[in-house]
């Protein structure tokens, strides 16, 4: 892999960028792979990064029915933060947000790792005791974080109208250590990385079946032909029941559409993340200077990449109560993801019913800040066949015994 | 924006209605033999298909009851609707990949 670093910047500036190594090949997909991963994503594209890495395989292929990185991961409003309720999440989006510090030199490539700060607003008594309450529990498992009053968070964010009449700040959570990534990056950097130490990535390649002999995965057909493999790792995300159905069980999730929007680009004018789970909004602003705005999942399964327009009007509307400045704005684009989410708001990192079929999603509405620690965690499950020490609580298991992982409080509006 | 066919009241705004999840779904019969995993199946496990959806609506800000509806769930397409002890209009059931 060519090293990314100033030096080779101005070396190929003054070659006219016309040297470049391509990022990643392009390869004809094998007869056969150690494991495949299904999903190109940030999930999957880490998961077949970190089984070369850390668990020495090298015949992994990544198969992606798009282009790399084209789901939700590119579709992303890329908040990140580890601020949730239970004990189990904190260990598993704790590893994830700590492994951001240091993913731009993982990888080699610029992810742009914002520690920006993200605050949750609340708005009436219960949503802030549910507030002051996760932000204890926080405190308590070791995970960092603060309670703001209206006059701290007035202080922090002072273009924000903290005295709204119609929805008045009364406090909010504040994760100092969160804040936003490059999406695209992310993808792109763990494909180069994953890519230079031999991992397939093969793009425009449909899963549509699998090679099941007595209860055990074999390989996958493809729009590209049948490849055979000892290991299949399913990291499809709205997909998920598509390809499960393809291989003879179901799961506890369902597909929705969630959408996002960008502003026009503006000068710096908000220098963190606000989201607001009662009104169902968020906004941070982006380095190229939009705002970039979401809200809640629509409220029907869809695998279209479009919702109604209503959903995305009351984000709007929800923005500008708190920013009245930003009423005046015009909207450039607004697009969709097909999001899987689990009746406890919370991931699958789990075996399935076909043996050396394993399966990660459910990360629904928020899983791009869980990219890092997802794909390590599930490498680990892959490679060993037994969970990661902080994804034990997240396999299928779960529905059955009822130690469920309630996140639709912390979930927030959408993560 | 949807535009639902309540049986009682017509085509009205998907904003009059609150989504109720995959229909079609029965209570077991024998809830003291059912195995946990059973149980998982009944209360969390959905079909969530790529295409044909057999679902609930309920028309919150109209009449108030709930109803069936058969979507497709790529193009949005409402093959039509049904009361609760109705069955739901025969559609051809379409899956993709
Ligand atoms: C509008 C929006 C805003 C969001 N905002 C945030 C946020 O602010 N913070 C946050 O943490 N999360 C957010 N999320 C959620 C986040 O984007 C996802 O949880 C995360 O990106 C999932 O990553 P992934 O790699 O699992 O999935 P994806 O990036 O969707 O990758 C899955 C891949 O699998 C491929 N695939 C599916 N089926 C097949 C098949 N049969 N054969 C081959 N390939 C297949 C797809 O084409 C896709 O590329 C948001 C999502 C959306 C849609
Ligand atoms: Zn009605």
């Amino acid at each position: 892999m060519q090293k990314y670093s100033a030096i080779s910047l101005a070396y190929h500036a003054f070659r006219g960028h016309r040297h470049w190594q391509r990022a990643w090949r392009s390869p004809e997909p094998r007869q056969h792979y150690d494991v495949i991963v299904v999903g190109a994503g940030g999930h999957g594209l880490g998961t077949a990064y970190y089984l070369a890495k850390h668990h020495g395989l090298r015949k992994i292929a990544v198969l992606e029915r798009g282009w790399l990185g084209g789901g939700n991961t590119g579709r992303n409003t890329t908040i990140i933060r580890s601020n949730y309720l239970q004990d189990e999440s904190g260990g598993l989006y704790e590893l994830a947000r700590s492994l951001w510090e240091t993913l731009s030199q993982e990888v080699n490539y610029n992810v742009m790792f914002s520690p920006r700060g993200v605050l949750n607003l609340c708005h009436d008594e219960h949503d802030l005791k549910g507030v002051q309450r996760r932000v204890l529990a926080n405190q308590a498992s070791g995970i960092e974080g603060e309670f703001l009053t209206p006059a701290q968070i007035k202080k922090e964010v002072p273009e924000m109208h903290v005295a709204c009449p119609r929805l008045p700040v009364l406090g909010a959570s504040l994760q100092r250590t969160a804040g936003t990534a490059r999406h695209d990056a992310v993808a792109w950097g763990y494909a180069r990385a994953a890519d230079a130490l031999g991992v397939d990535i093969i793009e425009q390649c449909t899963v549509n079946g699998f090679r099941i002999e007595g209860g055990k995965v074999r390989g996958v057909e493809t729009t590209r032909g049948a490849i055979e493999a000892d290991k299949v790792a399913l990291v499809p995300a709205g997909h998920a029941s598509v390809l499960a159905n393809l291989a003879g069980f179901r799961l506890p999730i369902e597909s929705r559409p969630l959408q996002a929007l960008v502003s026009e680009p503006l000068k710096p004018c908000l220098n963190t993340v606000i989201m607001s789970g009662a009104i169902h909004g968020y906004v941070s602003q982006s380095d190229k200077g939009e705002l970039v705005i979401g809200g809640g999942a629509d409220a029907y399964n869809g695998y279209a990449q479009r919702g109604s327009p209503h959903v995305l009007a009351g984000s709007i509307g929800a923005v500008c109560h708190l920013f009245p400045q930003f009423r005046r704005l015009r909207m450039l684009r607004s697009w969709g993801g097909v999001v899987d989410i689990a009746p406890d708001a919370s991931a699958i990192l789990s075996p399935t019913p076909v043996e050396n079929l394993f399966i990660n999603c459910g990360w629904g509405t928020g899983g791009f800040k869980a990219t890092p620690g997802s794909a390590l965690a599930f490498a680990h499950l892959v490679a060993n066949g037994s969970p990661h020490p902080k994804a034990e609580g997240f396999t299928l298991n779960r529905f059955a015994s009822g130690l469920i992982i309630d996140e639709h409080s912390a979930a927030a509006v959408a993560h | 924006m949807l535009l639902i066919p309540c049986p009682w009241c017509g085509e009205r705004a998907e904003a009059e209605f609150t989504y109720a999840g995959e229909g079609g779904i029965a209570r077991p019969k024998n809830p003291p033999e059912l195995s946990d995993q059973e149980w998982a199946d009944y209360v969390y496990y959905r079909h969530n298909p790529k295409g044909t959806h057999h679902e609930l609506w309920l028309h919150l800000h109209g009449c108030g009851k709930y109803f069936r509806v058969v979507r497709d769930t790529v193009s949005n397409q409402i093959y039509g609707s049904a009361p609760m002890l109705e069955a739901p209009p025969a559609v051809p059931e379409r899956k993709e990949v």
